[in-house]
């Protein structure tokens, strides 16, 4: 811009060229204001965190109150149990329903599935859960690891099947025909040729939903209940990580809150290292040998 | 797209090959991927295996649907429209009406956009249109971290860090400078409405101007460029080329967050006070409507009680699902045409 003065062009005036500074400056604002309680979470975090941390977290179960002392191990364990779960029912289904609309669903069905799936990820992780709360634990007759991991497979399903969709319809089509040529019947093709070719995409999506996932409460408050002690039976109330982070953050004592500021801090390294390494996949190109 | 339009070729698969010695001769050696004639069956099973996890999808929100029509049907005839309109939660005496928890969901979720929307613009724009190359991964990335940071971790940090810091300094700030608005009375509490308004609009920014930043790359170069060559700056650029072409998409944007503000649970429920009262003041402690199923559910006693809450749970699906799906379509008027690529 500042060219224009010296080729003898109009000049740009000084109130343009002050409004342009100042939106620039306005702009700069705003990314060093979201940017601040970024950095603070993070900083809290790891502060108040490892602070709380030693061997008796990651290895005892809690303490009654007043005792110091105890940790967090039942809960780890019940969040590994309840995702596992969750991948289980979740991974499967998103993954066949992705497929299906990349493959099968150019069509009104294809598109009517489509929406049902965006609006499946609108939905509210509370409403989620009052609906597992409603097939599995009124079902059962009470909470249950079962019912967490539902709820969680529910949110999983919509992102990994848009995500599968987007990642097939990135294989270029002659790959498919030259299958096809080759006598390969179509679901050969798909699982072998295609689905394989995207795979790494279709892994992003699966750890997208993954990290979405693993910190969610509100689905698990009347689902998996919660636990102060160990369980590894798929029908009987489980601790949660992201349960006894709420539990203990809104108790009136200072040693839960240590304790509360420790599993966030194991719940938010076990998010960003997943979403790091899909990270850095996506980077990596999301379809080898394909380009 | 063409290739995709196509869809999969309409190949009659593979023939029934008559089958000369020189074929027999070469199968002993090379195991073939297929036998001739099977792939039929296989094929028509694998198709129903997959439309089976489609339908899924379609049966997972009927399902959703109906236990939420169903549960709440006892609520819905007791109180019926009536249900969000009156004031009285009282468990014991079973009368049930929603609008303390309506209203905290408006107030707070409003007060979050206010307070979202500009800052995501301004990142949006000074992603896309400003920042150096070098710095525009790395500053995306950031702010995408702050969307998959869990909603109690926000609360954690909200109930130790935020609410200190409005109780000590910035609450006592504003009721002494603008307390004769009538929104900032009362005793600073820390807790409150504001707490709640403020954690959820840091909750909200990425997701707004994520958005943006994809509606506004959607705007084609040549928009810019032409913009320039008339001798625009930059600024008169990206407001006349730029946000002007993308603005639909930014109202979806906005809209969106506001989806996502409407079904927020845990953070608000940490901070906001959750009392069913309706104060002007914004530090007055409010309820709203996903922390009052989060708080009550699992001890709900009796079936009015129980079904009120989840009369509650559907009013805030029926809110978010059309919230959402005017947000897509306004996104869709803008990058349609684009081609499909992955949000990461």
């Amino acid at each position: 811009m500042s060219d224009s003065t010296k080729s003898g062009l109009t000049p740009v005036s000084l109130w343009r060229r002050s409004v342009n500074a100042l939106a620039t400056l306005a702009a700069a604002g705003a990314v060093i204001l979201v940017l601040m309680p970024l950095i603070a979470i993070f900083g809290y975090l790891v502060y108040r965190g490892i602070g709380a941390l030693n061997w008796d977290f990651l290895t005892q179960t809690p303490k009654p109150v007043g005792e110091a002392g105890g940790g967090m191990a039942n809960a780890i364990g019940g969040t590994a149990l309840i995702l596992l779960i969750a991948s289980c029912i979740g991974v499967p289904i998103g993954i066949g329903a992705g497929i299906y609309l990349a493959e099968y669903g150019r069509n009104r069905f294809g598109d009517l599935i489509r929406f049902t799936a965006d609006v499946l990820n609108g939905v509210p992780s509370i409403v989620i859960g009052i609906v597992a709360y409603g097939i599995v634990v009124i079902a059962q007759g009470h909470f249950s690891a079962l019912a967490g991991g539902v709820a969680l497979a529910i949110m999983m399903i919509p992102t990994i099947t848009r995500a599968t969709e987007e990642m097939l319809l990135l294989v270029p089509q002659t790959i498919r025909e030259a299958a096809y040529g080759l006598g390969v019947s179509r679901w050969r093709t798909t699982l072998s040729i295609t689905l394989r070719t995207a795979t790494s995409g279709v892994i992003t999506g699966v750890m997208l939903a993954f990290a979405r996932v693993a910190g969610e409460t509100a689905p698990l408050l009347f689902t998996a209940f919660g636990n102060q002690y160990w369980n590894w039976k798929i029908n009987q109330p489980t601790a949660a990580l992201s349960l006894q982070v709420f539990t203990y953050a809104i108790s009136p004592f200072d040693e839960w809150h240590r304790q509360a500021w420790a599993g966030a801090l194991i719940l938010i390294l076990l998010i960003v290292l997943s979403v790091s390494a899909v990270r850095l996949a996506a980077s990596r190109g999301m379809l080898k040998g394909t380009s | 797209m063409a290739n995709q339009a196509l869809g999969a070729p309409r190949l009659p698969g593979p023939q029934p090959v008559a089958k000369p010695e020189v074929m027999a001769a070469r199968r002993a050696d090379a195991e073939p991927l297929i036998k001739a004639g099977s792939s039929h069956v296989s094929d028509g099973l694998f198709h129903v295996a997959m439309l089976a996890c489609g339908v899924c999808v379609l049966a997972l929100v009927g399902l959703i649907v109906y236990e939420l029509i169903a549960k709440s049907g006892l609520s819905w005839h007791a109180f019926g429209w009536k249900f969000f309109f009156r004031s009285d939660w009282d468990p014991v005496n079973e009368q049930f009406g929603a609008w303390p928890f309506v209203y905290g969901t408006v107030v707070s979720s409003i007060l979050a956009l206010i307070l979202a929307v500009p800052l995501a613009l301004g990142v949006a724009v000074f992603i896309t249109e400003m920042s150096p190359r070098w710095l525009k991964g790395a500053l995306a990335f950031t702010t995408e971290l702050l969307a998959a940071i869990p909603s109690v971790i926000y609360g954690l940090w909200a109930i130790f860090v935020l609410v200190p810091l409005l109780r000590q300094y910035l609450e006592p700030f504003l009721g002494r400078f603008f307390g004769w608005t009538g929104l900032f009375e009362g005793t600073p509490y820390g807790i409150g409405m504001l707490a709640a308004g403020m954690i959820l609009a840091i909750m909200v920014v990425p997701i707004v101007s994520s958005i943006t930043r994809e509606v506004m790359t959607a705007v084609p170069q040549q928009q810019r460029e032409a913009v320039l060559a008339l001798g625009a700056t930059r600024w008169e650029m990206i407001r006349t080329g730029v946000l002007r072409n993308a603005r639909a998409g930014i109202l979806g944007a906005i809209i969106l967050g506001l989806g996502r503000a409407l079904g927020e649970t845990m953070a608000v429920t940490m901070v906001i006070g959750n009392r069913p009262e309706i104060a002007r003041s914004l530090f007055a402690p409010g309820y709203t409507m996903a922390s009052v199923i989060a708080n009550e559910f699992s001890e709900a006693t009796g079936n009015t009680y129980l079904s009120a809450l989840v009369e509650i749970g559907l009013a805030l699906f029926l809110v978010t699902i059309i919230v959402n799906i005017l947000a897509q379509v306004l996104v869709w008027s803008v990058t349609r045409g684009m081609p499909a690529r992955g949000h990461v």
